[in-house]
């Protein structure tokens, strides 16, 4: 649209008029930008105050909630043995000293220079309580591997790839099937079943939720990863959708021409389609393996009392439910939680992006 | 939803087989028997892990069916349903709970998208690729973390919010400690969700043609009059979808006052939702029977909401091609 702007006014004929607009139009650019980086600026400040907040410990929490949000500690110096803090001290002659406060007093408190301590005291008058701490940063970054080895970060991560990879195996044979189907063969009531598919996606699960997990149980699933796969081979209505939308762009010519080869239904799935649509395939099972990270409910009532299979998403409820009054260990956490899928995403925004606009807008 | 680039169920056969009599019906029946095949995972699932469900778990409504005694199971008739409507107060708390929520949550799903959406459209936005994905970014996050980073941020002692608030002279609620408060909180948690939402609208606002807006132009319309009269009504099915879903959302609403109450529902009962009050039923207290109950109850509800939505569409929503 820019480029047909800059035509209209370009006709107009005089420089100056056109350098105006163009300046005009530089500076609504600029606060248009300018406001929108500090809304996302806005969006995603708690990724820095979680990110912060995990590098400190209890103290350094408490003391932020007034002072720095750095993770700061105050200087000290030895006192006759003692740990005193360093303050920044304002001198009646204008400068301000960096002096350890030796004796506390309501209306003048003892100061020592820790780098001239042979020269003495030095009262000065005031509250010491309005004096700014001299800090260092100092950074708990022994957290993080604390909190790797208190939630066993190894084996949730291998429990929770595993029962992603496994989905997605499952979701990329049934989809892709219920796909190929509905894209390319007769069905009776073809027009009905897919709406029926589309129709699951806004079913509330719960009503399914009680029967299933009392069968389940009944049959000893409960407490395996088996409720958390079976029903992932059995396909899945977005899943479907995407498959389908795309399947239904590629030339029918090359499943003819491999018929007229002899070639069957599923040699003409396997050497005809899948080939042709690994940017779809690749989006499937990103989503999946993003959904089965990030999966809450599910193995959150299935695997109850199973810390050996549990998921990561599991894993860091179960030790922040026990640990609530350590914030920086629940923040180290969820950062854990959180690194792997948005590395997926960001190193995969285009297929991502891509394959949810299909499923939204086409529908 | 559109079928419409299916061929009619005959278009292969007869275009592929010699005009002898019933080669076409017999390739047509051999395709037809194939893709029963491929669609057969699909029917399968549909029926065991959907149908077979729904209709077991309106059955078990009827019935004091419960985990801790799985061989003690009685039909007892509407009594579910009348201890439902009459006796447990939490019935009533819960779908309160849901409401004052909802209150504040429709009207935001439905305006941040479009507002987002429409801001990330601008032909005056530089870098549009890196804010859409920085927008796109928390719908990423597993829910488990975004709460708990929410959790923090909203803590009124150490969090930023409050910290920011007290900079400009303004002291913070105690956001998820106050059953007045809790209800902004979790919508402000929910923020993070709008990726989805967001994204498909601005695709479709990329799929206005321009020439409307020309033609609106020339007719002297200004940004505000083009964004009503062309941007919304033709962006209107994406606005329906995202409303069908947040308020799908609304009915399931679960996993984060659960995780921030640790299924309380404190603070008060302001977190008791009605999924967490049926989760307890159901998985804490085993009570199978009842818990069926509540989710008929859930999904009657889900589906009268949803019903009145469809229905207003036609009224609303505008199609360019009358195939839905």
């Amino acid at each position: 649209m820019a480029s047909i702007t800059s035509q209209r006014e370009t006709r107009g004929g005089f420089n100056s008029v056109w350098f105006d607009k163009q300046l005009r139009k530089f500076g609504i650019m600029s606060l248009v930008t300018l406001f929108t980086a500090m809304l996302a600026a806005a969006f995603l400040t708690p990724f820095f105050y979680s990110a912060l907040t995990s590098i400190k410990d209890q103290d350094q929490i408490v003391a932020s909630a007034r002072g720095s949000i750095w993770p700061v500690d105050q200087l000290t110096y030895t006192y006759e043995g003692e740990e005193v803090g360093i303050y920044k001290v304002p001198m009646p002659d204008g400068n301000i000293r960096e002096l350890a406060l030796v004796d506390k007093g309501r209306q003048s408190s003892d100061f020592i220079d820790p780098a001239a301590a042979d020269a003495g005291l030095v009262t000065w008058e005031g509250s010491w309580r309005t004096l700014d701490p001299v800090e260092e940063l100092a950074p708990r970054w022994e957290n993080f591997p604390t909190a790797w080895e208190e939630i066993n970060f190894p084996l949730l991560v291998r429990n929770t790839l595993a029962i992603a990879l496994i989905g997605v195996i499952g979701t990329l044979i049934s989809s892709i099937a219920v796909a190929y189907a509905f894209a390319r063969f007769p069905l009776p009531f073809k027009r009905t079943l897919f709406f029926l598919l589309i129709s699951t996606i806004i079913l509330p699960t719960q009503v399914t939720l009680i029967p299933t997990y009392t069968i389940y149980a009944r049959i000893g699933w409960v407490g395996t990863w088996l409720p958390l796969l079976v029903p992932h081979f059995f396909a899945n209505a977005y899943n479907v959708f995407l498959l389908r939308q795309y399947f239904l762009t590629l030339p029918k010519e090359l499943d003819e021409a491999a018929m007229i080869d002899g070639a069957g239904p599923l040699r003409i799935l396997i050497s005809v389609i899948i080939p042709q649509s690994w940017p779809v395939i690749v989006a499937v099972s990103l989503f999946h393996i993003v959904f089965a990270w990030n999966d809450y409910f599910a193995p959150l009532i299935y695997l109850l009392g199973k810390p050996n299979l549990i998921p990561i998403s599991i894993g860091i409820q179960n030790f922040n439910f026990q640990y609530g009054s350590k914030p920086h260990m629940i923040q180290a956490t969820a950062l854990m939680g959180l690194a792997f899928p948005v590395l997926v995403f960001f190193l995969a925004q285009r297929v991502f992006m891509r394959g949810v606009v299909i499923t939204g807008v086409e529908k | 939803m559109s079928t419409s680039q299916q061929s009619s169920p005959f278009a292969v056969g007869a275009a592929d087989s010699p005009p002898a009599v019933g080669g076409a019906g017999s390739l047509h029946r051999s395709r037809q028997i194939w893709g029963l095949i491929f669609v057969s995972p699909w029917i399968i699932g549909f029926l065991a892990f959907t149908l077979f469900p729904m209709v077991a778990s309106l059955v078990l409504s009827f019935t004091d069916y419960n985990l801790n005694e799985p061989d003690q199971i009685n039909w007892i008739g509407l009594e579910n349903f009348q201890e439902l409507l009459y006796v447990d107060p939490l019935v009533g708390t819960s779908l309160i709970a849901t409401l004052k929520f909802a209150l504040i949550a429709l009207p935001l799903s439905i305006i941040l998208p479009i507002a987002i959406a429409a801001l990330l459209n601008s032909p005056y936005l530089a870098g549009k690729r890196i804010f859409r994905t920085l927008f796109y970014m928390p719908y990423i996050v597993p829910l488990i973390s975004g709460v708990y980073i929410w959790q923090g941020m909203l803590n009124s002692e150490t969090g930023w919010i409050n910290r920011l608030l007290a900079e400009i002279g303004i002291m913070g609620p105690n956001w998820l400690n106050d059953v007045n408060w809790i209800y902004p909180a979790l919508n402000i948690i929910g923020l993070w969700g709008i990726g989805n939402a967001f994204l498909i609208t601005l695709a479709s606002m990329q799929g206005v043609p321009t020439e409307l807006y020309e033609a609106a132009r020339v007719d002297g319309a200004n940004p505000w009059r083009r964004f009503r009269s062309i941007t919304i009504p033709m962006i209107s099915p994406v606005i329906f979808y995202n409303l069908v879903l947040s308020l799908i959302g609304l009915f399931r609403y679960f996993e984060i006052p659960y995780i921030l109450s640790q299924g309380t529902g404190e603070p008060g009962q302001s977190t008791m939702f009605f999924t967490i009050h049926l989760y307890k039923q159901a998985f804490v207290f085993k009570e199978m029977g009842y818990g069926s109950a509540l989710a008929w109850v859930l999904f009657v509800l889900a589906f009268i909401a949803t019903f009145i939505l469809f229905l207003s569409a036609r009224y609303w929503v505008y199609y360019s091609n009358e195939e839905f």
